[in-house]
């Protein structure tokens, strides 16, 4: 869809965090400023270096390219371009695009007069990648601790992580994170599905008003989180979700070695039946 | 929000932050490789929680060299260690009794008397020593023919024994659960137990060290009637493999990429070594430990509630070393555990004693030592009685 006839007037100038009025300007529908530039700069870089990396690698199969990290016996200093430096520079290529993709939602929230929602829902994406490649790394003591940058490589990468731990569904922060997942998805079935019933009624009625949405929820389970409620229901299942899923990785290893079922003996061990 | 709704709800999150933290293990961490960069085949241990290796004890003496008068010579009755030295045997039986002899034995039976009769030393009216010579052979066999697992640090009965009479870990086959009642009959899993690593997969892994029960998870076909033909049988190789794991005090990616279990080429060389591992064991258990079922005596602890003997399996030499003690090998101050003795090639003879622990009586040490030349003899002779008397008595 082309820029809409109404958005024009949204175009408003100020708010910038950085470079003033030097990048406040659109090119075509969207907004530059100054972390759009950054923006471009990181992610067209790394990108470059995927595929500069892809073609010294064996294989142009997309599913099999891989960039790898680093093996653990660089530990946090700078390794050789061919054996993991070229991940290393893909990484703050990464975070750099991601953060400053963040700070340009940002000005356009200011630009817009709205809370930081958005900028911050995605924040804490960015902190799950940023707990993986770098908080987890340096509590250990290596960038190898990393994932790769490969379809099928970083697949792998989680499938033998969990197996260091015997048992990854036993990880109790795990637990909490795939919870939120399966609960955000539902959630938003149930969303999704009463929107568009709304929209689209029987023949011959017209769309239903928010009123008739509460009271569907209200016959089926006694009560309706309402219309602005579900989104901050929502957001915090989204986003609880991300954040357990940084929290289950960043305990596996750092703050626990043995497998993880073993972490239940406190369960059995507790002394009321043991 | 209400500022005291506020104050409360900060409360409760940081009355909730120690618990959390309770659950978490702090202190320095030691991280290995193991796999290609990047595939996260990688093992972390807490250094708080790393497991002493053990040191083994220290031989009871050096042997200079392996000539000189054959055992044979002196005790005609030898079944396993009449190949070599007089000198080399009763090093031997020295270290034997320092490996397996339990420090608090009964006064009467210390030392070489755990296994012996004093006034008989050829009798085997102890069940002890038919056990004994059973697992001398088995310690043999191993380190000939298992060096696709053992390798060249091979085993000794301290590798399991650990000074106890019974080495610590074991097993036996358990009594089948209560199956009258839905809920009593838990299908043999959902029972956090260590052998399956805490976990609720089906825990009686020890069931594949004896027999040749199939180790498979992937089906190689495309429908149902393929190996494993069902879940469970899944899950079972899982039970056994948290078995091996726990053992080993290592994670799957020791062994394995998880990309795929099952194949070879992107397995670790360890997969091969356990490969072994768990056929040397079973063939340990059926060999050398089941047979002796009608030799040891009931309730002493020999026995398993279903009256088989206590068997082997990866822990009861690993004890959670991937080497077991570390690697060390003992083999170069008992070579003779290293090398097939007599009974290999004469292999019909000492089977009667295993299999139905008979008794037998033979001529004493006097009268063996009468049949060889005395003045080559008694100085050797004088040393392993030197050597036993001093195991008589208790240590200091």
């Amino acid at each position: 869809m082309a820029l809409l006839s109404f958005e024009r007037k949204y175009r408003v100038r100020g708010g910038t965090l950085v470079g003033g009025d030097l990048f406040d300007f659109w090119v075509g529908p969207f907004y530059v400023g100054f972390f759009g530039v950054t923006t471009i700069f990181f992610a067209a870089l790394g990108t470059a270096l995927i595929f500069w990396g892809a073609s010294q690698g064996p294989t142009w199969n997309p599913w099999l390219i891989s960039i790898a990290p680093p093996d653990l016996k660089y530990g946090l200093g700078l390794a050789p371009m061919m054996d993991g430096g070229l991940w290393q520079i893909i990484t703050i290529c990464a975070i750099g695009a991601f953060v400053s993709w963040m700070m340009r939602e940002v000005e356009i929230c200011r630009k817009l007069g709205m809370g930081y929602h958005v900028p911050f829902a995605f924040g804490v994406a960015i902190f799950a990648y940023v707990t993986l490649v770098v908080f987890r790394p340096l509590l250990l003591g290596a960038w190898g601790h990393g994932f790769p940058y490969g379809i099928f490589s970083h697949l792998d990468w989680v499938s033998n992580v969990g197996y260091q731990f015997l048992h990854f569904h036993y990880n109790p922060a795990h637990m909490i994170a795939v919870s939120f997942f399966f609960t955000t998805t539902f959630a938003l079935g149930l969303h999704g599905s009463l929107i568009l019933s709304s929209a689209n009624p029987q023949k011959g009625n017209d769309v239903r008003s928010p009123e008739y949405e509460d009271a569907f929820f209200r016959d089926v389970l006694g009560y309706s989180v309402g219309e602005l409620g579900i989104h901050r229901l929502g957001l915090f299942l989204a986003l609880s979700a991300g954040f357990w899923s940084a929290v289950c990785i960043i305990i596996s290893g750092p703050f626990w070695t043995r497998g993880w079922p073993e972490w239940w003996t406190w369960w059995l061990n507790l002394p009321i039946w043991s | 929000m209400t500022r005291e709704a506020r104050r409360r709800a900060a409360i409760a999150a940081s009355a909730t932050l120690p618990l959390l933290l309770a659950g978490c293990e702090l202190g320095p961490k030691e991280t290995t490789q193991y796999g290609p960069r990047g595939a996260a085949m990688e093992q972390v241990v807490n250094l708080n929680l790393k497991q002493d290796p053990g040191v083994p004890p220290p031989s009871a003496y050096q042997l200079d060299t392996r000539e000189g008068q054959r055992a044979r010579e002196i005790y005609p009755e030898l079944k396993v260690l009449g190949d070599i030295s007089v000198e080399e045997f009763g090093l031997l039986m020295a270290n034997i009794t320092a490996w397996v002899v339990p420090a608090d034995a009964a006064p009467s039976e210390q030392g070489c008397n755990y296994c012996h009769n004093p006034e008989n030393m050829a009798s085997y009216e102890k069940y002890t020593k038919t056990v004994a010579l059973s697992m001398l052979k088995m310690t043999q066999n191993i380190n000939v023919n298992w060096q696709q697992h053992v390798k060249q640090t091979g085993v000794t009965c301290y590798t399991c024994h650990r000074g106890n009479a019974v080495p610590q870990y074991n097993w036996s086959f358990k009594p089948d659960e209560d199956q009258t009642t839905i809920l009593g009959n838990k299908q043999g899993q959902n029972t956090p137990v260590q052998a399956v690593g805490w976990s609720s997969l089906p825990n009686d892994p020890n069931s594949y060290f004896l027999g040749d029960r199939e180790i498979k998870v992937v089906g190689r076909a495309l429908h149902p009637g393929s190996t494993p033909n069902d879940l469970k049988g899944a899950e079972h190789t899982y039970g056994l493999m948290m078995r091996i794991s726990g053992a080993l005090g290592v994670n799957c990616t020791f062994c394995h990429n998880a990309q795929s279990f099952q194949d070879w080429d992107i397995s670790r060389l360890q997969k091969q070594t356990a490969w072994h591992g768990i056929r040397m064991v079973r063939e340990a258990n059926a060999d050398y430990i089941q047979p002796l079922q009608t030799t040891f005596p009931a309730n002493m602890g020999r026995l398993g509630p279903m009256g088989d003997p206590l068997k082997v399996n990866c822990q009861t030499c690993h004890q959670a070393q991937s080497k077991p003690l570390g690697g060390i090998s003992m083999l170069a101050d008992n070579p003779a555990l290293a090398e097939l003795g007599a009974w290999h090639s004469a292999a019909s003879a000492p089977d009667a004693v295993i299999a139905g622990g008979i008794v037998r009586t033979a001529d004493g040490i006097a009268g063996a030592v009468a049949v060889v030349p005395a003045a080559t003899a008694s100085a050797v002779v004088e040393k392993v009685q030197a050597v036993r008397a001093s195991l008589a008595t208790p240590a200091g």
